[in-house]
């Protein structure tokens, strides 16, 4: 196992233990604000920051053994068999031998113990490895290896490229121009595309100047360690001058450098202090609902037993003083126990007696049946994704059954539901639409894996990634059609993506958006090549024949205008604006000679928005130099007013974007991952409800929804809150839940409950309410900040809880933790959290199940999840099928088990009325011992293992088999009663027919017949067969193994008893199988056949004769399901339905992006000194491994004439 | 979690495509349909109702006779006499009287029988040493300390068999007589062959004998306190029947499940006239010698003379409960089959 992938864990693992330092260390004062001095150790040690160190272990080889064996007997269920244990070693109370209890408890321990002593030993390793990781560290002046846990704050460390950083550090300086730093935050908060940092000027200007470094003394005060992702408050003094710090100067420990030489950083939060661990949620011990319940239910029944125990010990008293004092002829008591003590004695005799309610191989046989359908899970082909050859994983395997019980999903998007790869799909150019293809009758063919693909080897410079089918655009395109060179020559001017060519010919783009990236190099692979950049120039390989533009202006993006313009003057002096937006922005700017191609384009719009596709529309104007020129007078004078200069430029903006020629328009396709809509249908179908809850903004996050059937045109209304208060969150709200529920109550009903051990869990449930019509909400960050707010959380929950669908989008990691702690504490459901990246790690830690996607970027997501698996797709095999036979499964073990236990115990609790409540046992000593451990053990494994109510095509067939789960209607205190008043009926059964058969019996041949022997085997049989019989009733999928098992098991019952029985072990060990003979003499009995006969009748036929009837009145969905399948037989595999093309008015297009672009970045002077070719070592050499695979190699590398070089080769 | 596996090739972690890892084993699902249920409970009822009547015919051709001789008669002398601990040594005999209306024919069986003797106390119960009695030398001299307080007496000596089983042995003896009309008969009950064949050939034996007479091998222990004779005095004329191995003593060493119990005592010796075909009708006499106390713990004593069946003796729980067991059935069956006419018929209740 790679153990960079530990590091989030470790981080959390830290912060615990640096949380006991604190609870032992002394008390540390809380941090109020952080105080550093760069390179002064001294200094900062005073305030005692936490340092890089991480320990994860628990345990080393003297703590083990105590602190492993304690935290094991925490355990309710452990500590109670030890305390058996040892009641059983006083001879006076016990009525079973020792051994009985403890060599199963020994079992157990020692599994578990290995299991906790491997997985410290992997912890110990990681945490060797990472902290071992190496950084280069400004020591006295000089740099050194340094290992990460010597780091301390106030270190200045040099980070180089594709390193993660060390910690979180103040950016000082920087390879790049302008003390840039781009850096990929997939690990922090999930998005891809990189960011860019900027350093301070005054820090900036040492540069490499290690001697500048070394003297730096700057204090820095900032705000204490927090889990705020996007915001840094702080200063720093250099020489007495003040500079303020905000989020562009600090790099987070996470993050990962990228296209940077080398930086310098000085650290400002190290080890369990750093954003990103401040940032993962608390990880707890999960348990399944049906852990909590069955532990209350041990709890329950350990109160029966105490009751039974102290019914008997008042029975035992009565008999003593009546009886038993008369008895004392022929059986003196004990001396000096008096009647008190004896009934004490009897009391704990009888608790030994009667704990088969609660036998320990209850514990082992759920963990051995979970066990098992983990490697189902595992072993499970459907779910294996041959791509990247990644099977699913149970990577927690105490969990199963409580997939067969979500309610909730949140999931997350990017690389969950999509893949994160833009696309260029399809564009419309001059009213032609391209990127379809159809078959000789016209009709339109699916695009599959095989389909032919376009060849670009014509074009050198070609991305090999890039994948186009339409044969037509390129033949438009290579024969020159006036419209379509345009249309891509403006794709290859109009953004402002940077160029990097690393080596000769191999192009790589820096783009902000990674739509701008896919829509580049479409242009670059039809023949539009993007070269290269500088402040006032753009040069492009038109078709092999390098043009060069002149870079006149950059109207960019922002929020308000939807669309970016640039101005460029080609060779030939022809002055063009070319521009890119939002379909209704441009359509307003047209010129009315395109009203005929807008009508066409629109169509072709509307048919993009239907399949979920981002739309740009494009659109150019043929400029002349006067208007121009005067345009730029006007330009500059607004640039540099002092007020209202933003509106001022807008306006300008507006005067030259007008009446522009249409283009055409692209469609970018956010590329789902397979099947997601169908997924989502299904689980949909299944009562689920599934919340997105992405880091991404607002638009693509409402477009993914949409183009993955979440959100549809036909919803009533789809409400989006995106307030700047908490007044105004609240107000959009109750306006979202009038809307819907206009006579809903004002006041949310909470119902306030106990539950858990010993009640002392409260609970709040907040009540469904039921809505008409399907709405939907969207809800931004900020919005969700106040909404989580303790005041507006409940109005949250409510609104939320009524819409179909709940987008959240902006969210931080720790916000989508919250929110699911939010459904999980109000809601009282199963909640998942699907997600691949860090960012998903608290969310994932948060709900019940944690899913990991595993085999795309990074593993974080899938090292603290519960489950993984390759494709969002799989989840819902792992969950109508997998999970629901696991709760199936689960269920009816536990109902089967405690019916069997309880059978056998109240048996054993009548005889004491018979037996002068002395605390005799029924039956045989080895009967009770070998009973769950070996007659029963594998049989009701079985069970719990390979049944299944139906198959799966089945289960996904019928989505509505899920819902009992969530119900939790196969084991609930109901039925818990009901199996209890049927072991009673058992046990009545059980013990009085065989009593009234036999109490008078004799053999055919005169003698014994009614002895206590030959009634305990007679006993046992009758108990032994008729829960075998009953096993076979609750089996609803006999395949030959649990055939085996249950006749294998009777062989086995009937062979032990004869051998035990039988003379030669008797004379070997006559103390202990005093049963010798019994079991010949009784089972050779017509009389006894007879019996067992009409016990079985009686304890079986009632429950076929229920279960019938209840089929007949009211069949539940399984009974329908299961009589659809004994009618139709196998139903054939769901076909791979094409998805019926829609049309939609509803159109979204990444000009929508909330932040600005790198226009200004772009042409400021700053970037002009660019770097020359040769001076620059080759990327991606000098990296670490595991970040080298995982960083796709983008762009090949061309070999082609060398190229003059571009721009001056100066290097700073 | 799964072993990786070391194949190599791209689908290296690919799953393997067996029945059983795919869970598609060949598989029964029984369900239950009218088709299956209704018949069965029919066939059920049925099977229930022969057994039951046939059960009950051959009860009734059975005969029992059950006489509480607690305090019967001039029994009730010897019941007062029992009372008292100080004459527990002093020997009492009574004669109960009773008469056969119909002739007991067959084998007959005489057992004695307690009523609210709790042979199935746990303490009780553990009173024994089968290692004593199945001939340890060891164990003779040293009895397990479960035999507490009945291990050793006031002198240390071990006793032979030890434990409150063996001490609380029943010790009535019974003579029968038939009171014919040509004179009283004694009726000659064969006293031997009353245990199982394990008990009485492994379960029980006598210490070795390397030419050591029985009272040889037995030297160093003494009798149980409530005992009148040493355990290789139980039956001096014949040694198959004597110490550990006498039928009375495994007889009573088999515990009964319940306080109300009977033991056999001897069957009838049907070889001389006029018992040939078992016991004829008319009046007997029952001789005992009334030594076991039942007063203190509010037991009864009483005697059984019975004929057996192939299913053991007159028990009328099997066949009545098989009778209404399977009236019960069939009033279930009726009830179902009215059901499924009314909802299920035809899969009409199946439907969504």
């Amino acid at each position: 196992m790679r153990c960079d992938e530990y590091e989030e864990i470790e981080l959390k693992m830290g912060s615990f233990v640096s949380y006991i330092g604190k609870l032992f260390g002394g008390e540390k004062r809380k941090e109020l604000e952080r105080h550093l001095r760069a390179n002064d150790r001294h200094f900062n040690l005073s305030y005692r920051y936490a340092k890089n160190a991480i320990k994860t272990s628990k345990y080393n080889i003297l703590t083990f053994l105590p602190l492993n064996l304690f935290e094991q007997f925490t355990r309710l269920a452990n500590a109670y068999f030890l305390f058996l244990i040892i009641i059983q070693l006083f001879p006076e109370i016990s009525a079973l031998p020792w051994y009985t209890t403890a060599v199963p408890l020994a079992l157990v321990l020692s599994v578990s113990g290995v299991k906790d002593a491997i997985d410290d030993i992997n912890r110990h390793k990681c945490d060797k490895q990472v902290n071992n990781r190496t950084v280069d560290v400004l020591i006295n002046g000089q740099l050194k290896k340094e290992k990460w846990l010597n780091v301390q704050v106030g270190d200045i460390i040099k980070l180089e490229n594709n390193q993660f950083v060390a910690a979180d550090v103040l950016l000082l300086s920087s390879s790049e121009p302008l003390n840039l730093v781009y850096v990929e935050t997939t690990e922090l908060d999930g998005e891809t595309n990189l960011k860019v940092k900027q350093a301070t000027t005054v820090t900036g200007k040492m540069g490499f100047n290690i001697e500048a470094l070394a003297r730096f003394n700057a204090e820095v005060r900032c705000e204490p360690p927090n889990n705020r992702l996007d915001k840094f408050k702080g200063t720093l003094i250099l020489d007495g001058e003040v500079h303020s710090l905000d989020n562009d100067k600090v790099l987070l420990r996470g993050c990962a450098l990228r296209n940077t030489d080398w930086c310098f950083g000085l650290v400002i939060f190290a080890g369990p202090d750093t954003k990103l661990m401040q940032n993962s949620g608390r990880s707890t011990f999960k348990r399944t609902s049906v852990d909590h319940f069955m532990n209350i239910l041990v709890l329950c029944i350990f109160g029966l037993l105490m009751a039974m125990c102290l019914i008997l010990a008042i029975g035992h008293a009565i008999w003593e003083t009546k009886a038993g004092s008369v008895f004392q002829v022929f059986l003196p008591p004990i001396p000096g126990v008096g009647i008190g003590l004896s009934s004490f004695l009897s009391f704990w005799s009888y608790v030994i007696v009667l704990n088969m309610v609660v036998p320990i191989s209850l514990y082992v046989s759920v963990e051995m049946i979970r066990l098992g359908n983990s490697f189902f899970i595992d072993w499970d082909r459907k779910m294996y994704y041959s791509k990247n050859d990644t099977p699913a994983q149970a990577r927690t395997t105490s969990l199963n059954e409580e997939l067969g019980q979500i309610k909730y999903i949140f999931s997350d998007k990017t690389g969950t539901l999509t893949q994160n790869i833009m696309t260029f799909n399809k564009c419309s150019i001059n009213g032609k639409a391209y990127g379809e293809l159809y078959d000789f009758t016209g009709q339109r063919v699916e695009i599959t894996e095989t389909t032919e693909r376009l060849d670009f080897s014509w074009n050198q410079l070609a991305d090999p990634k890039f994948i186009f089918h339409d044969h037509s655009l390129m033949e438009t395109v290579r024969e020159g059609n006036p419209e379509a060179q345009a249309f891509f020559r403006l794709l290859a001017l109009c953004h402002t993506v940077m160029p990097e060519e690393k080596t000769e010919g191999e192009l790589n783009y820096q783009a902000q958006s990674p739509d701008e990236g896919a829509l580049v190099t479409a242009a670059r692979n039809f023949g539009f090549v993007f070269r290269s950049r500088t402040p006032e120039s753009i040069t492009v390989m038109e078709m092999g024949r390098k043009v060069v533009y002149d870079l006149v202006a950059i109207l960019d993006f922002n929020n308000v205008r939807k669309r970016m313009s640039v101005i460029v003057r080609s060779p030939e002096g022809k002055l063009t604006l070319y521009c890119k937006g939002a379909d209704t922005i441009i359509y307003e700017r047209l010129h009315p000679s395109c009203d005929k191609l807008m009508e066409v384009t629109t169509r072709h719009l509307n048919e993009y928005a239907g399949d979920g596709l981002r739309t740009l529309v494009l659109a150019y104007k043929e400029l002349d130099e006067s208007y121009l020129k005067e345009w730029r007078q006007r330009h500059h004078e607004a640039s540099i007013a002092l007020d209202g200069r933003e509106e001022r430029l807008d306006q300008i903006y507006e005067d030259i974007e007008k009446d522009l020629i249409l283009l055409g328009a692209t469609a970018v396709e956010d590329k789902l991952q397979d099947g997601v809509p169908q997924t989502i249908e299904q689980l949909a179908k299944a009562d689920m409800k599934i919340w997105v809850l992405t880091g991404d903004k607002q638009e693509t996050a409402e477009n993914i929804g949409y183009s993955c059937n979440m959100l549809r045109e036909e919803m009533s209304e789809v409400f989006i809150v995106a307030a700047n208060t908490a007044q105004g969150v609240k107000e959009e709200l109750q306006y979202a839940r009038r809307k819907m529920s206009p006579d809903s109550a004002e006041e949310p009903s909470v119902v306030r409950a106990r539950a858990g051990m010993f009640w002392l869990q409260k609970t709040e449930t907040l009540q469904d309410e039921n809505v008409d019509g399907d709405y939907a909400l969207i809800i931004n960050g900020h919005s969700l900040a106040f909404a989580l707010e303790k005041e507006l959380q409940l109005e949250l929950l409510r609104t939320a809880c009524m819409c179909q669908t709940v987008i959240c989008c902006r969210v931080t990691p720790l916000q989508k933790a919250q929110v699911v702690q939010l459904v999980k504490k109000y809601k009282q459901a199963i909640t998942l959290a699907i997600g691949d990246g860090a960012n998903d790690v608290s969310m994932i830690k948060a709900a019940h199940i944690g899913v990991g996607i595993s085999g795309q970027e990074g593993m974080q997501a899938v090292l603290s999840s519960d489950f993984s698996i390759a494709q969002f797709r799989y989840l819902q095999r792992l969950l109508l099928v997998h999970g629901r036979w696991s709760y199936l499964r689960m269920c009816k073990f536990l109902r089967y088990f405690f019916y069997k236990n309880f059978t056998f115990a109240f048996a054993l609790f009548w005889y004491a009325f018979f037996c002068g409540f002395s605390g005799q046992i029924v039956y045989d000593d080895w009967f009770i011992t070998l009973f769950n451990l070996v007659y029963t053990a594998l049989p009701v494994l079985g069970l719990g293992l390979f049944d299944q109510d139906v198959s799966d095509r089945w289960s996904l067939q019928y989505p509505q088999l899920f819902s009992p789960g969530q119900l939790n209607a196969y084991f609930d205190k109901k039925v818990f009663l009901s199996c209890m008043m049927h072991s009673w009926y058992s046990s009545v059964i059980l013990f009085f027919v065989p009593w009234a058969a036999m109490q008078d019996a004799v053999r055919e041949d005169g003698r014994d017949a009614a002895d206590f022997q030959t009634f305990a085997i007679m006993g046992q049989t009758c108990l032994f067969l008729v829960v075998s019989i009953q096993l076979c009733l609750e089996s609803y999928y006999w395949t030959f193994i649990n055939q085996f098992f249950i006749w294998g098991s009777i062989a086995v019952y009937f062979a032990v008893s004869f051998i035990m029985n039988c003379n030669g072990i008797f004379i070997m060990f006559n103390s202990m199988f005093p049963f010798i003979g019994a079991a010949r003499n009784s089972l050779s009995q017509p009389s006894a056949w007879l019996t067992m006969f009409l016990t079985c009748l009686l304890c079986l036929l009632p429950v076929v004769a229920v279960r019938f009837f209840l089929m007949q009145i009211r069949p539940t969905i399984n009974d329908k399901v299961r009589h659809k399948v004994r009618k139709e037989g196998p139903p054939a595999p769901a076909p791979l339905h094409q998805r019926p093309r829609r049309f939609s008015t509803r159109r979204s297009s990444y000009a929508f992006s909330h932040s600005r672009g790198y226009g200004e970045l772009v042409t400021s002077r700053g970037f002009l000194p660019k770097r020359s070719l040769k001076s620059r070592p080759a990327l991606f050499l000098n990296t670490d491994p595991p970040l080298a695979e995982k960083q796709p190699q983008l762009y090949r590398t061309i070999s082609e004439e060398p190229e003059e070089p571009q721009g001056p080769q100066a290097r700073m | 979690m799964g072993k990786e596996k070391l194949k190599p090739g791209p689908l290296a972690r690919r799953p393997d495509n067996s029945a059983f890892k795919q869970q598609r084993l060949p598989a029964w699902s029984p369900m239950l349909t009218a088709n299956t249920v209704l018949p069965f409970f029919y066939i059920m009822s049925s099977v229930c109702l022969l057994l039951g009547v046939w059960l009950l015919l051959t009860v009734q051709s059975t005969h029992e006779l059950k006489l509480d001789y607690t305090e019967m008669g001039d029994c009730a002398r010897c019941f007062e006499m029992r009372k008292n601990v100080s004459s527990a040594a002093q020997d009492c005999t009574c004669t109960v009287g009773f008469s056969i209306e119909k002739a007991f024919k067959g084998d007959v069986f005489f057992y004695y029988g307690l009523r609210n003797f709790h042979q199935n106390l746990r303490r009780y119960m553990d009173s024994r040493d089968d290692g004593q009695m199945v001939g340890r030398k060891r164990r003779l001299k040293n009895p397990t300390s479960y035999c507490k307080p009945f291990d050793r007496d006031v002198n240390g000596v071990p006793i032979v068999p030890c434990g409150a089983i063996a001490n609380s042995i029943f010790n009535d003896s019974f003579t029968l007589t038939y009171l014919s009309p040509s004179g009283p008969v004694d009726v000659s009950l064969i006293r031997k062959g009353l245990t199982w064949y394990t008990d009485k050939n492994i379960k029980y034996r006598n210490p070795k004998t390397d030419n050591l007479s029985l009272a040889e091998e037995f030297e160093g222990t003494t009798r149980p306190p409530y005992w009148q004779k040493l355990v290789y005095q139980l039956d001096p004329a014949d040694p198959t029947n004597n110490g550990f191995v006498n039928d009375d003593l495994i007889v009573w060493m088999r515990e009964a499940a319940f306080p109300n119990f009977k033991k056999l005592y001897g069957f009838l010796q049907r070889a001389e006239k006029p018992f040939t075909n078992g016991l004829p009708k008319g009046n007997y006499t029952i001789q005992i010698s009334y030594n076991f106390p039942v007063q203190p713990f509010q037991g009864r004593k009483e005697v059984v003379l019975t004929t057996l069946t192939w299913f053991g003796g007159q028990n009328h729980f099997l066949p009545i409960a098989y009778l209404v067991t399977s009236s019960l059935i069939l009033v279930t069956s009726v009830v179902l089959t009215v059901v499924w006419w009314k909802f299920g018929k035809g899969g009409k209740n199946m439907e969504e």
